[in-house]
């Protein structure tokens, strides 16, 4: 009896670690692939290896050298993080009078909002095209900004406002009875106690305004402006008939390795943000 | 130093009439307490006084002031919170100071000095640099008042503050709030809460609340000897006072005669007979319980152990100075 249930305890152990691996290769290995891409030149890009054959930076150093690959990259780096700065600021407020000033048609307000990140992009590229040439910020990151930000919001709203709403009432009557204005309630009182709620959405927003691809197309049309989604997309090589799959997996791992140490960073506070808001309602 | 007056005040949430017009003055100075059932709308009188919600109508004064409109902050107020309320983030110092590093034009040395002798009457000095999470449930509370204690505050509200702590704690912490209450002798104090031994203990004047309605003011002695209704009867005192009807209540010319166990006694020509139901022993004194014909069971109260059986038949009478007559509306026969 003995043995046949060590195998089978045994079976199950194997089981679970096969589908472990699967899963981590099938989500690992075209990044895996990029990588090991982005050190190969010449004709080695053509033959199919899965483990590393050659060493060469040729591939990094010509991205960063040619073109406007690095203004790029600072373009997606500004934008980012205004992004991700505006949306917050612009969260925090709302989501301070969302869940704590009691008002006619909020409920109402949080469906909206919850609706409107429903739209795909396409649907609204149209309306947003023609907002951003009234407003004179075409072909500007300000363009960007702006319509990252317009997407991002209803997230990060309705994230920070149920984060908001298991906040004690009591500790808000402390301050009020301290003389605490709401600014100072928000900045000295909640957003300390809201730091992981904040990291997990500005991770995630700041991911989004990244990777986005379409926007950026759309509102930019020169390459000083562009991000680098766009960028990669772009880049041609020497002739018209060539793709320069090197310099576009170099270019990749350059703009997915940040994310990822940055995710790993943070991913305690992610973990807890995210489980903070739901299960305590 | 405040004394604060309420002017017909009525308070409510939507539909509700949590407050229906209340008058009630409160010396400078003084304890008042705040005592009644759950839902008797004595917490939300306490915020109406705070500031925390606005008063639907009437009028509120703060030494003859109208401060129906003014923030809490600019109340001069300091309010004590069930759950303590304390800052998570901030250290014991830190939360003591908040309120007045947002006071305009207080220096550092200043708030340090403020703190340090808050701290030193509460003894928490050792805790300063430490978080609320680090503390005992007893500690936390001290540094609620703490933090009360430093805005220097003319009208000290507590909202049951010991509703939180054990048993042990609970009486520790009391007879601090009746110290405090000493030595800050020109602080007005108003205190929530819904035990009656508290609210016997500490305050100057009770306010027995219910239903939204002030039922009576006046000090412990006042509300445990002249009762003005069978509610206040039968809501201070332990144990409570027992209220007996019919028959023997028309004996005394009133619709129900109320008198409490300790002033009944146990004779052989006691005018009631009673069977023992139960008995529970308390050291110091003891409880007799009794069935005689009435809807509860009556209470009565003896020194020392008592030693009846079960089931016993005992005689006992009424002290008659000590009875209270009731008429049919509730109202005291005196």
């Amino acid at each position: 009896m003995g043995a046949t249930f060590d195998l089978w305890k045994a079976t199950k152990w194997v089981l679970f670690y096969l589908l472990v691996a699967v899963i981590v290769v099938v989500s690992v290995f075209p990044f895996y692939y990029a990588i090991l891409t982005s050190f190969k030149t010449g004709t080695a890009l053509f033959q199919v290896n899965y483990w590393p054959t050659s060493f060469s930076l040729d591939n990094y150093w010509n991205v960063l050298n040619s073109g406007s690959f690095p203004r790029n990259l600072l373009n997606s780096i500004f934008v980012s993080s205004v992004t991700v700065i505006l949306a917050l600021f612009l969260a925090i407020t709302a989501s301070f009078a969302l869940a704590r000033v009691r008002f006619r048609g909020r409920g109402l307000l949080l469906l909206t909002i919850l609706g409107i990140s429903m739209f795909p992009q396409m649907a609204v590229l149209a309306g947003l095209f023609e907002v951003i040439r009234a407003l004179g910020i075409y072909n500007t990151p300000w363009a960007l900004i702006f319509s990252y930000t317009i997407f991002t919001l209803p997230f990060t709203v309705w994230v920070l406002t149920t984060f908001m709403r298991d906040l004690p009432v009591e500790i808000e009557e402390a301050a009020i009875v301290d003389g605490a204005s709401p600014w100072v309630i928000i900045t000295r009182v909640f957003m300390p106690l809201m730091w992981p709620a904040l990291v997990t959405t500005g991770i995630l927003a700041f991911i989004g305004a990244w990777n986005e691809f379409l926007f950026a197309l759309t509102f930019t049309s020169n390459n000083d402006t562009r991000t680098v989604p766009v960028a990669i997309a772009l880049l041609s090589g020497s002739t018209q008939y060539e793709i320069p799959w090197g310099n576009i997996m170099a270019a990749s791992v350059i703009v997915t390795v940040p994310l990822v140490i940055l995710v790993l960073v943070f991913q305690r506070k992610i973990v807890s943000g995210l489980t903070a808001g739901g299960v305590k309602g | 130093m405040a004394a604060i007056e309420l002017r017909n005040v009525r308070k409510s949430f939507g539909m509700v009439d949590v407050i229906k017009g209340v008058d009630l003055e409160v010396r400078k100075g003084e304890f008042m307490v705040f005592v009644g059932p759950s839902g008797c709308g004595k917490s939300t009188l306490l915020r109406l006084i705070s500031g925390l919600e606005d008063i639907t109508s009437g009028d509120m004064l703060f030494d003859g002031k109208l401060v129906n409109a003014l923030a809490p902050s600019k109340r001069g107020i300091a309010m004590v919170f069930q759950s303590y309320a304390l800052y998570p983030h901030m250290t014991v110092y830190e939360n003591m100071a908040f309120g007045l590093t947002l006071e305009k034009g207080k220096g550092k040395e200043e708030i340090r000095q403020r703190v340090e002798k808050a701290a030193d009457m509460l003894q928490i000095r050792q805790y300063l640099d430490r978080l609320p999470k680090q503390l005992s449930g007893g500690q936390r509370q001290r540094v609620a008042i703490g933090r009360a204690i430093t805005r220097d505050p003319k009208v000290f509200l507590f909202d049951e503050p010991l509703s939180n702590l054990d048993a042990a704690l609970r009486v520790a912490t009391r007879i601090e709030i009746a110290k405090l209450h000493e030595s800050m002798d020109h602080v007005t104090m108003i205190y929530v809460t819904h035990d009656q031994v508290e609210a016997m203990t500490l305050a100057d004047r009770i306010c027995v609340l219910r239903d939204g309605y002030v039922e009576q003011v006046g000090t412990p002695m006042e509300l445990y000897e002249r009762p003005d209704s069978i509610f206040v009867a039968g809501f201070i005192g332990s144990p409570k006072m027992n209220f007996i009807a019919g028959d023997k209540a028309e004996k005394f010319g009133c619709k129900t005669l109320g008198i409490r166990g300790e002033h009944m006694d146990v004779s052989a020509d006691g005018i009631w007979e009673g069977t023992v139901i139960h008995t529970e022993n308390l050291g110091a004194d003891s409880y007799v319980y009794l069935d005689m014909g009435q809807e509860e069971p009556i209470v009565v109260r003896l020194d020392g152990t008592a030693t009846y059986q079960s089931g016993a038949v005992v005689k006992v009478s009424p002290q008659e100075e000590r009875i209270h007559r009731f008429d049919a509306d509730g109202k005291p026969i005196r």
